[in-house]
């Protein structure tokens, strides 16, 4: 950590870099909104932006839990509640042949029912609000710790599951019959996506979290004429309005994800001027 | 109303032209309680263009869907080489049924040949190797200037030629083709059938080849397959044609077919 104090007072002779919780949340951008990008594209080309959404809010739920069960840090209650929910949604889904948003819809209100009752049981719901905003300010650099580790198992799935994934939200049939194991691929795809959510919901917040995965990936989409530039242009655009987001933050002295968010809907915004002018 | 299931003989006569042969034996799918598939026997050899006719329901897709393995299915299938050799699965190429594209997803068709054939991911690997073996494999089905489109941009036609080349690689063992022109307009559908035909001869595949179309498919096919629920009738498209329960199920079609095959044929290859 002191040495990326260190490059960063050097390399940054501005006001805001000279904080050591803005250094550490400058790190933390750079490695999550580049996981947010990538894990974007597959998330709009599977529709999964429901689905999203739904983990994100399940994260109350997981709190509740962790309030049950007395814990102190609820993170690990999160997770668990989070890829059991990927889990069953998934299953579901296969189960009821039931179109898809639905089936997730009904997950989202239960969970997010659930957990505001639990919380909210002796009017103490307001201790919880920092989930729904989050605040990015105060990672630690244990926790950064941890987002490295995610981050690590993410680019192993990501290098040997990517060409999967893509072929089978070509078309599921057609993975298929190229040997693939639709289910196991996008079950693995939705339990990764609720760790990760889950591990960064804190900082970034429940309300804002999914617009942070979805929005990149749309922005990108408008541009992007094939594989490789829609990732690249999904990355560049969410690390860009993470930086920028991070920054203007500080000066504006607003909530650093909501900040990142909107910027990321100027981009988005601005792509579709562009498509429309430019064809 | 339950569906008589006559027993034909398993092999048609006259109509094995290679050693290497496709057997799906007794095959059953049921679906909760009710069966959908019952009693399926067929052998399918190399060289052979099978297509598989019946009504909406009959069960056709689903038993391609269940020889790809997405569809769990009692009985056996197993797939023997011309050297005698046997194996459980045999390399399969499929192409599905047109479908709703996203239109604004970004997946090239180049895109989706590296997806299929490299554990590399699609924004990493190396495209410049890659490119001419997908040119080559896209010549086969005369679309290698799509190389670059999008998917969401072509035609139907397109986008199941596409398809069939990508199936083509490797080169299956069995290929099938569950409706693959179903919607698109006739001189696609008459490109596409010519198309599987010149490539059925030239790589002696065995294909399956499911088709309400019956009068385009008749020309192409060796042999025609009326399902039901079980294999109701098997024979050259002539005999199937004028089979009483294809008539039933489809109407008089047969006078239209004989109409068909006195006009002079009229659209050369390659016009598209």
């Amino acid at each position: 950590m002191e040495t990326w104090s260190g490059l960063i007072s050097w390399l940054l002779p501005f006001s805001w870099a000279q904080h050591t919780f803005m250094q550490n949340a400058l790190l933390a951008v750079l490695l999550v909104t580049p996981l947010f990008g990538m894990m974007g594209t597959m998330v709009v080309n599977n529709h999964m932006a429901f689905f999203s959404d739904t983990i994100g809010h399940s994260a109350l739920t997981g709190i509740a839990l962790g309030v049950i069960l007395g814990l102190h840090n609820p993170l690990g209650a999160m997770t668990a509640f989070a890829v059991f929910m990927a889990f069953t949604v998934c299953n579901v889904k296969e189960m009821t042949r039931s179109s898809a948003d639905t089936v997730i819809g009904v997950f989202a209100a239960t969970a997010v029912a659930l957990g505001v009752v639990v919380l909210s049981r002796g009017g103490g719901f307001s201790k919880y609000s920092s989930y729904l905003i989050g605040d990015l300010l105060s990672i630690t650099p244990g926790e950064i710790g941890l987002v490295i580790l995610v981050a690590a198992a993410f680019l192993v799935f990501w290098f040997t599951g990517f060409n999967r994934l893509m072929l089978v939200s070509v078309h599921p049939s057609l993975a298929r019959s190229r040997g693939i194991n639709v289910r196991f691929v996008e079950i693995s795809f939705a339990v990764c996506l609720a760790v990760i959510v889950t591990v960064c919901i804190q900082w970034v917040g429940i309300l804002i979290i999914n617009s942070l995965l979805v929005l990149p990936a749309a922005a990108a989409r408008n541009m992007a004429t094939n594989m490789r530039m829609y990732n690249l242009v999904s990355v560049l655009i969410a690390v860009a309005c993470g930086i920028a987001g991070l920054i203007l933050s500080y000066y504006w002295d607003t909530a650093t994800g909501a900040t990142i968010v909107l910027l990321m809907a100027l981009c988005y915004m601005g792509t579709i001027v562009q498509k429309r002018i430019w064809g | 109303m339950a569906v008589a299931c006559p027993k034909y003989p398993l092999q048609e006569k006259g109509f094995s032209c290679g050693k290497c042969c496709t057997k799906i034996e007794n095959l059953q799918v049921t679906r909760g309680k009710s069966v959908i598939l019952d009693g399926i026997n067929l052998h399918i050899h190399c060289g052979e263009l099978v297509a598989l006719i019946g009504p909406n329901g009959a069960g056709k897709s689903t038993l391609l869907k269940a020889l790809i393995g997405e569809i769990p299915y009692r009985g056996r299938v197993s797939f023997q080489n011309s050297l005698g050799r046997r194996k459980a699965v045999p390399t399969i190429g499929y192409v599905p049924q047109r479908w709703d594209f996203d239109f604004g997803s970004p997946v090239s068709v180049c895109d989706l040949f590296i997806a299929s054939q490299r554990i590399m991911p699609v924004w990493l690997a190396g495209r410049k190797k890659m490119r001419g073996k997908i040119s080559e494999s896209l010549r086969r089905v005369q679309a290698e200037h799509l190389i670059d489109r999008r998917l969401g941009e072509l035609s139907g036609g397109e986008i199941q030629r596409i398809l069939l080349a990508l199936a083509m690689e490797p080169i299956p063992e069995l290929l099938l083709l569950d409706e693959p022109v179903s919607g698109v307009d006739f001189n696609g559908r008459q490109m596409f059938y010519r198309t599987v035909s010149r490539l059925r001869s030239d790589y002696d595949l065995s294909v399956i080849l499911v088709s309400h179309d019956l009068e385009l498919v008749s020309r192409y096919a060796d042999r025609m397959i009326l399902l039901n629920k079980c294999v109701q009738c098997v024979g050259t498209p002539k005999q199937v044609m004028e089979d009483e329960k294809v008539k039933c199920i489809f109407g008089r079609v047969l006078p239209k077919l004989m109409d068909q095959e006195m006009r002079p044929s009229y659209i050369e290859e390659g016009s598209m």
